[in-house]
C-alpha cells in the first residue's frame, strides 16, 4: 500500500505535518513498515480539501483528527 | 510603483518581455527581427548616436534574451557593441587640483610616483604608480578620480580584461564565477546574463496544462524583498497564473541544507557553505586547496528539486531566483537531473508582462513550506543562524561553533586566505558572493534598504518554527 500526504502549502497550512506525523506513528505501532509506504508530493491540485492524502492513488481529504480513524478504516482493516 | 533600480534593467527587461510575448503566441520566429524596430520606432535616437546603433544592440539582446552565444558556456556575455570603452587611466589629477603647498599626495605615495609642474599641480607618473590610492584619499580638494570602468570595479575577481582605451572588455571565463556584479553595475548595460526564459516557456506548454507532466516553481527566499508593488501572495499567484502546477519554496531546501550541514560540520570540524554557487566556483578557482572543505550537501535549489523529483516523477523544476550564478549551476552535471531552468526575478516580471497578468489585482495564493531558519538564508548571517540551529536540534550544542559570516567576495577572500594559513577565527566559512547575501543579487528587480528586515519579516511568519518540524513532513 502506499499512502502520499500532500505537504504544498495550502496543505500544510492546514495540518499535513501532524497528519503524516500521526500516520508515521500508526504505521510503527502496528509494525506496518514493511506493507505500507508512506511518501509526500507537492500539491495535489485539489487545494480546498487538504489535507489532501491518496492511498493507492484514491483521493481522501483528511485532518489531523480524523487520521486515527481513517487508518483504522481503510489500513488495518485491509491488513487484517 | 518603482519595478526597477536602472534603466539599463529596464530595458532588458522590455526585450525579454517582448521576446516572451512571441513566444506564448509561436509568433517568435516570424518577428525575431522586428523585435529592435518594435522597441526603438521612429527616427530618434535616445540612447546612442542614431536609431541604428540602438536597435543593433537591441538585436544583441534579443540573442541574449533567447540564450546567447551557445559556444560560450559562460552565462554571463558581453555585447561588444553596447560596451562604451569607457576610460580606464587608474588613478589621474583632475583639474580640481589647486597646486596647494601641502602637497599631502606626494608624502603619502610610497612609489614616488607624483610629482608637479611649474604651476605647484600634482601629476602622476604612471610607470610608477600602483593604483593603490593612498593619494586620492588624502587629497583636500578630492582632485585625484580613479578612472576605472565600473564592471571593472564591480568585478572582485578580476575577471573583467580591458585591453585599453577605446577597447570593449572582454570576460576571463576561467576567473569569472557569474554572480552578475558587472552586468548589474554596467552603466551601459554591456555586460548581461543569458536567459533562459524560452526554455520555461516551451517547458510550461508542453507540459499541456501539466497534464503531460507537471512543472513546479521553486521560488528563493529573497522573493519577499521583491515585487514591493504586490503583495508575496499574489506573486505566487502570478506564477501560477503562468502555467506552473505548484509553487514550493527553496527555503525548505534551505532547512534541509542546514540540518545536513550542521551533522556535516560536527563530524569534519570545519567547513565551507554550498548554498551559494558563486562562492563555491570562487573557492575552486581561486582556493584549490580549500575545496575540500566545501560541504558535500547539495545547494538548498536542488536539494529540494531532487525532492520534488524523487516524490513526483512527473515533475520538471524551475528555479526562481536572484542570481545569476544559479544558471550556471544547473548546469552542472550533480544538479542538472533536478533543475530544468532558472530565471530570475528580473524575468519573471518579463514573464507577467508577456502574458499581461496584474499580479496586483489576483488574489492570494499561499507559499509556507519552510521554516524561519529556511526562510532567513536569503540574507547575510542567515545561513550561520540556521546551522546554529541545526546543531542545537540534533542535539550537537557542544560542539563548539564559530561561524564567520562573508557576504561580498572581499570579505570571503579575507576568510579564505586565513583559513589556508590555518589562522582562521571560525570553523565554518558562510560565503556569500553578493553583498548582503542573496538579497543583493545581480537578478532582482531592486536593492533596497529594508531588503533585509522584509526576509525577517518573512521568516517571522513561516508556520513551522523549528527546522526539524519543516523537514518533519519530508520524512
Amino acid at each position: 500500500m502506499k499512502i502520499t500526504v500532500c505537504i504544498g502549502s495550502s496543505c500544510h497550512l492546514k495540518g499535513a505535518r501532524q497528519v503524516v506525523e500521526q500516520l508515521q506513528y500508526l504505521i510503527a505501532e502496528n509494525n506496518l513498515k514493511n506493507d505500507v509506504e508512506l511518501g509526500g508530493t507537492f500539491c495535489m491540485g485539489n487545494c480546498q480539501k487538504g489535507v489532501c492524502v491518496t492511498l493507492d492513488d484514491k483521493p481522501f481529504s483528511l485532518t489531523p483528527e480524523n487520521t486515527k480513524e481513517f487508518f483504522q478504516e481503510k489500513i488495518l482493516k485491509k491488513n487484517a | 510603483m518603482r519595478k526597477f533600480d536602472t534603466k539599463v534593467q529596464h530595458l532588458k527587461y522590455k526585450v525579454l518581455r517582448e521576446v516572451a510575448r512571441q513566444a506564448w503566441n509561436d509568433k517568435l520566429l516570424q518577428t525575431i527581427t522586428d523585435i529592435p524596430k518594435m522597441l526603438v520606432p521612429g527616427k530618434d535616437a535616445t540612447m546612442r548616436c542614431c536609431v541604428y546603433k540602438e536597435r543593433a544592440i537591441l538585436a544583441e539582446r534579443v540573442k541574449m534574451a533567447m540564450g546567447g552565444d551557445i559556444s560560450n558556456p559562460n552565462v554571463i556575455e558581453v555585447i561588444d557593441i553596447a560596451c562604451d570603452e569607457c576610460p580606464m587611466g587608474g588613478y589621474e589629477v583632475t583639474n580640481a587640483c589647486r597646486g596647494c603647498l601641502a602637497h599631502r599626495c606626494e608624502d603619502v605615495c610610497r612609489r614616488g610616483a607624483i610629482s608637479f609642474d611649474a604651476q605647484l599641480k600634482a601629476h602622476i607618473d604612471k610607470v610608477k604608480c600602483v593604483e593603490c590610492g593612498a593619494c586620492a584619499k588624502v587629497c583636500p580638494y578630492s582632485a585625484i578620480a580613479n578612472n576605472k570602468r565600473p564592471c571593472e570595479n564591480a568585478c572582485k575577481v578580476k575577471a573583467i580584461v580591458s585591453t585599453g582605451n577605446g577597447n570593449a572588455v572582454s570576460i576571463a571565463s576561467e576567473k569569472c564565477i557569474a554572480c552578475g556584479a558587472c552586468a548589474y553595475q554596467c552603466p551601459f548595460g554591456a555586460i548581461t546574463d543569458k536567459s533562459f526564459i524560452l526554455n520555461v516557456i516551451d517547458l510550461i506548454k508542453r507540459s499541456d496544462n501539466n497534464q503531460k507532466y507537471k512543472v513546479y516553481a521553486v521560488v528563493a527566499p529573497s522573493v519577499s524583498s521583491q515585487f514591493a508593488y504586490a503583495k508575496l501572495g499574489q506573486v505566487v499567484s502570478g506564477i501560477k497564473e503562468l502555467g506552473f502546477f505548484a509553487v514550493v519554496e527553496a527555503a525548505l531546501g534551505a532547512d534541509m541544507t542546514a540540518y545536513a550541514e550542521a551533522a556535516e560540520l560536527a563530524e569534519k570540524g570545519f567547513l565551507e557553505s554550498s548554498c551559494c554557487p558563486a562562492f563555491t566556483d570562487y573557492v575552486r578557482k581561486q582556493f584549490p586547496t580549500l575545496a575540500r572543505h566545501i560541504s558535500n550537501n547539495l545547494s538548498p535549489m536542488a536539494v529540494i528539486a531532487r525532492y520534488i523529483k524523487e516524490t513526483s516523477p512527473d515533475a520538471r523544476v524551475v528555479f526562481i531566483g536572484p542570481c545569476t550564478a544559479k544558471k550556471a549551476e544547473f548546469q552542472k552535471k550533480e544538479v542538472r537531473p533536478y533543475v530544468d531552468s532558472v530565471i530570475t526575478f528580473e524575468e519573471l516580471q518579463a514573464l507577467f508582462d508577456s502574458k499581461d497578468v496584474d499580479i496586483t489585482v489576483l488574489s492570494e495564493d499561499l507559499l509556507d513550506n519552510a521554516s524561519y531558519f529556511g526562510r532567513i538564508f536569503a540574507r547575510s548571517g542567515g545561513l550561520s543562524d540556521a546551522v546554529r540551529q541545526g546543531l542545537k536540534e540534533r542535539g550537537l550544542e557542544k560542539f563548539d561553533y564559530k561561524p564567520v559570516v562573508c557576504d561580498g567576495i572581499e570579505a570571503c577572500r579575507t576568510a579564505l586566505l586565513k583559513a589556508a594559513k590555518n589562522i582562521s577565527d571560525g570553523n565554518f566559512i558562510e560565503g556569500m558572493a553578493c553583498l548582503g547575501g542573496c538579497i543583493g543579487g545581480a537578478g532582482c528587480l531592486t536593492h533596497g534598504d529594508k531588503n533585509k528586515s522584509d526576509v525577517d519579516k518573512y521568516g517571522m511568519t513561516a508556520f513551522e518554527k523549528t527546522i526539524s518540524d519543516a523537514i518533519g513532513v519530508l520524512k
